[in-house]
């Protein structure tokens, strides 16, 4: 097994004024090896985007710690991010707004060159070679963001990142602002370049393209992981009931069928569900759901938090 | 320009590509299309030649109180002559060669002194921005005349401190717009992009923030030069500004208001500011339409 | 089943710094009532602009020629006010961003009588009562408090609901969908999708659903085109143009999904091009892997090839049909 790039151990985001906290993520623990693609999924309100951000160390911890290649990742305050990571890059979801639209191509992509104490030559040099890496010519360099497509963009917004030579890349939600044959470009083009040796959390809520692309997926509801596990292994046989309503709600080509729908909302974060947080709505429940807090037990291969299908009960 | 998703043949040499386009690309976007632009910098670029060659051009020592007094337009004095017999015509002249690099400067100093101070109090926020903030809301509740008029009389009528009173004045409009435009700035994706790369608050204020900030900036003075131009012309009506003789078009604009009936004697350089402000008002139009089209390319069919 | 809109050759030019491009060119479809039907496309495929077209809301300058005729009323010639009457009464629409096209400031009571109480002339109480029934409709729960309240208090899928709730408001008779749920969780777009086709089997109201999510399409529409560069590439079943696709581009989309069994996600090459840059002949041939010299000349027009089923490709005894 390849070695552990990003842990994350106990991380919990909370938001909101003294009196009125809210915790988006709540005791989330995940690792990230080298050459690895960790698919983050699930849908508004579950805490994927912030997860992300704060495994980047753009958001303070309430609680628990980030480390990446061994060292704890502290969150962004005023003075400028370590030395140390930047070898731990993100990718965003808005290729229109991630680039300074005032800026060259060539000069945005050798950010990375120069703020590592490169010269001007040696930036625009590798932003060539990057920028050929990701399947654009090296003459992009010497134009606007807003000459290129979103699919362009977010080339370039990876190469941006790739300068660095980085060992960990966190996507939020890295193809949902683009058109279809562009997801599949972008989406084969972090599988390859995951097998530089790179470690790729991919959060999305595209499902289809997780299962995909990501070797190991984890499904999070309302600030929880509520299964973790290889794609296939999860996605084949789901055990988390919400997991299971995931995959049956996706409308597939050729299905013959409406996909199934899971009744009610998402409840609002400030004021979870007692017990276990997806027993309002799920099929399964029982009275003992509404006290049990279930964390994440292995269950016939991967992890999943629900204590009647870890063994506490009728599956 | 679409570009292929398939390497190129050939890729020429990026670090020359970029270069070259360095060299070639504009400070400053040229209003090309817009008629009323275009008058406008014709007008300024006329007033900045007369201005640079009045010597040459004026017929005559815009001091030289030797003609008859309060004489109409004529051949001979294409404006007439003022109640000391001096030549009005040369004197508008010579007035653009103080009006208008006062007022150049008086912006310029205006502006960077303002995004100065706007820029620290949107980066650091906090009580620097409070505190400089208020001290801008402070100038701004006086009405602007007013308070120039207050500070060029504490200071003593002189062009010098007239100038003073202006840029004191107007500082405080660029510092609230540069501050918007950091805020605004600081939470874009591409500045998150940047801090996760590693660059420091002050790299970011340079070369994020700056470029897009300047754009605005620019609109701003350029419709403050006219502004400017009222003051200073404004400041010298009511003598504070320029003192006698020197041939300012604020100062002969109050002569001619004492000499009501010789209506040649106020009006020409009344028009001199007035082409001068419309000038400015429109290159400042056209700056800020040019810089909105951008918002309108984002979209998406 | 009665035909209720037919568009025949329905070309849209907009006007660009370069001057009128085509952004729909020769469209023709036709829906029936009660039918769900899908225009599916990528981005600058023109399907946006069909869908306006329907309503006379193009952009300042555009020219339409072509006609749609709704029942029989030709829509392209009617005024201002007659369109007016028509949007809302016999079409509406829904689009992608519900936050847009729900006044945030009107509580949803207003938003939803507004519009029946123009169109059907009920009173105020009535229309309440009506909206209130309507609002159960589309499963929001406490239809009393949910007419009081501010289209912020609802989520993104309880607000393209109440989006929907709103289009039905005047009972119109086609519905124009546009990217209905691709801004929505994939949980509430299964709730939403089996909602329309509830309304549709219950009212037997047209529906036209605009996406470029062919997971969606399948699941909703039985009978699709597929459009490209503002031209239609291929139109017919839904299960047969998906199951065995004859137009490249069909084909390209089709393999571009993920597939299941893991094979790798195989993108078109390049991007759909711009207004203005649609290349000559057919417009897919740059990308199209099964390009000839013709392709780049000569302009495919739409062909019946079956029953249902219309390709607006050559017939090439080389490629082997999918």
């Amino acid at each position: 097994m390849s070695d552990t790039v990003l842990e994350l151990a106990g991380v919990a985001v909370e938001y909101g004024r003294r009196g009125q906290r809210l915790r988006a993520v709540d005791g989330v623990d995940l690792t990230v090896a080298r050459g690895e693609i960790v698919g983050l999924v699930g849908e508004s309100g579950c805490g994927k985007s912030t997860l992300a951000r704060a495994a980047v160390g753009l958001e303070p911890l309430a609680a628990g710690a980030v480390t990446f290649e061994g060292r704890a990742v502290a969150s962004l305050g005023r003075r400028r991010r370590p030395e140390f990571l930047r070898g731990l890059q993100m990718v965003f979801q808005d290729p229109y707004e991630s680039l300074n639209p005032r800026r060259k191509v060539g000069e945005i992509v050798a950010d990375g060159v120069r703020l590592g104490g490169g010269s001007r030559k040696d930036g625009l040099r590798r932003a060539a070679e990057v920028l050929e890496r990701v399947g654009l010519p090296a003459t992009a360099a010497a134009s606007y963001p807003h000459e290129f497509s979103g699919g362009q963009r977010q080339r370039i917004a990876i190469a941006r990142t790739l300068v660095t030579r980085p060992s960990c890349l966190i996507a939020d939600e890295p193809i949902s602002a683009l058109d279809a044959s562009a997801q599949a470009q972008i989406a084969n083009l972090l599988s390859e370049l995951v097998q530089d040796d790179l470690g790729l959390v991919l959060v999305s809520h595209d499902l289809s393209v997780v299962r995909q692309v990501a070797d190991r997926v984890a499904v999070m509801y309302l600030g929880r992981i509520v299964e973790i596990g290889a794609t296939d292994v999860v996605w084949g046989n789901p055990r988390h009931p919400y997991t299971e309503a995931l995959v049956a709600a996706i409308p597939r080509v050729g299905a013959g069928v409406l996909p199934t729908d899971l009744p009610g909302d998402v409840p609002d974060p400030a004021h979870p569900p007692a017990g276990c947080r997806f027993h309002p709505r799920c099929p399964l429940a029982q009275d003992s759901c509404r006290e049990l807090d279930q964390r994440l037990a292995p269950v016939q291969g991967r992890e999943i938090a629900c204590h009647i299908r870890s063994g506490g009960g009728p599956p | 320009m679409t570009v292929p998703a398939s390497a190129p043949l050939d890729p020429p040499d990026p670090v020359a590509a970029v270069a070259r386009r360095r060299r070639l690309r504009p400070v400053t976007p040229v209003p090309w299309r817009r008629p009323l632009a275009l008058t406008g910098v014709g007008v300024i670029g006329a007033w900045v030649v007369i201005a640079i060659f009045a010597p040459l051009i004026a017929p005559y020592n815009p001091l030289a109180q030797k003609f008859a007094i309060l004489a109409p337009p004529s051949a001979a004095h294409w404006f007439g002559t003022d109640e000391l017999g001096r030549d009005v015509f040369s004197r508008v002249l010579y007035g653009a060669r103080i009006t208008l690099p006062l007022a150049v400067i008086l912006i310029i100093a205006a502006m960077i002194i303002g995004a100065v101070i706007g820029g620290i109090a949107g980066y650091f926020g906090g009580w620097v921005d409070n505190v400089l903030m208020r001290v801008a809301d402070l100038v701004f509740a006086f009405p602007g005349i007013i308070l120039a008029l207050a500070i060029a009389a504490a200071l003593g009528p002189q062009l010098r401190n007239a100038v003073i009173a202006v840029v004191f004045v107007s500082w405080p409009s660029y510092a609230r717009l540069v501050r918007s435009l950091v805020l605004t700035a600081r939470s874009a994706q591409y500045v998150v992009a940047s801090r996760l790369l590693g660059a420091s608050g002050v790299r970011i204020l340079f070369t994020d923030i700056r470029p897009n900030a300047a754009g605005p900036v620019l609109v701003l003075a350029a419709l403050d030069i006219g502004n400017a131009v009222l003051l200073l012309s404004g400041l010298s009506f009511l003598g504070l500004g320029a003192q006698p003789p020197t041939p300012e078009w604020g100062a002969m604009v109050a002569e001619g208001a004492q000499n009501f009936n010789d209506w040649w004697v106020g009006m020409f350089p009344g028009l001199a500011i007035l082409t001068v402000v419309l000038a400015f008002n429109f290159i400042g139009d056209a700056l800020r339409d040019m810089l909105d089209p951008r918002t309108a390319r984002a979209v998406r069919p | 089943m009665d035909e209720l809109l037919r568009v025949e050759d329905l070309t849209v030019a907009l006007p660009t710094r370069s001057g009128y491009h085509k952004a729909v060119d020769g469209m023709s479809f036709a829906v029936d009532a009660g039918e769900v039907m899908g225009i599916a496309g990528e981005s600058g495929s023109g399907k946006t602009i069909t869908a306006l077209s329907l309503f006379g809301l193009l952009p300042h300058g555009a020219r339409v020629t072509g006609s749609i005729r709704l029942d029989g009323i030709e829509l392209t010639a009617l005024s201002g006010r007659q369109l007016r009457d028509i949007r809302g009464r016999q079409i509406a629409m829904v689009s992608q961003d519900p936050a847009t096209s729900l006044h945030p400031i009107l509580p949803i009571g207003t938003q939803l009588t507004e519009h029946m109480r123009h169109h059907l002339g009920v009173s105020k109480d009535e229309a309440l009562i009506r909206a209130a029934g309507l609002l159960q409709t589309v499963r929001i729960p406490d239809p009393e408090q949910a007419l009081r309240s501010y289209p912020g208090q609802f989520s993104g899928g309880m607000r393209q609901r109440i989006a929907i709730a709103a289009a039905l408001a005047a009972e119109p008779r086609l519905l124009v969908a546009d990217e209905p749920t691709t801004a929505l969780d994939v949980t509430v777009q299964a709730g939403i999708l089996r909602l329309l086709d509830r309304l549709c089997r219950e009212r037997g109201m047209a529906v036209i659903v605009i996406t470029h999510d062919l997971g969606v399409m399948s699941a909703t529409a039985g009978r699709l085109c597929v459009m490209y560069a503002g031209r239609l590439a291929e139109a017919g079943p839904t299960a047969e143009l998906l199951g065995r696709p004859r137009h490249p581009y069909t084909r390209g989309l089709l393999d571009a999904l993920p597939q299941e069994g893991g094979a790798s996600l195989v993108p078109i090459g390049g991007s759909p091009p711009s207004l203005g840059q649609v290349p000559t002949g057919c417009p897919f041939h740059p990308r199209c892997r099964y390009a000839r010299p013709s392709c780049a000349t000569e302009r495919p027009d739409p062909e019946r090839i079956a029953e249902e089923h219309l390709l607006a490709c050559p017939p090439d005894p080389l490629r082997t049909p999918s």
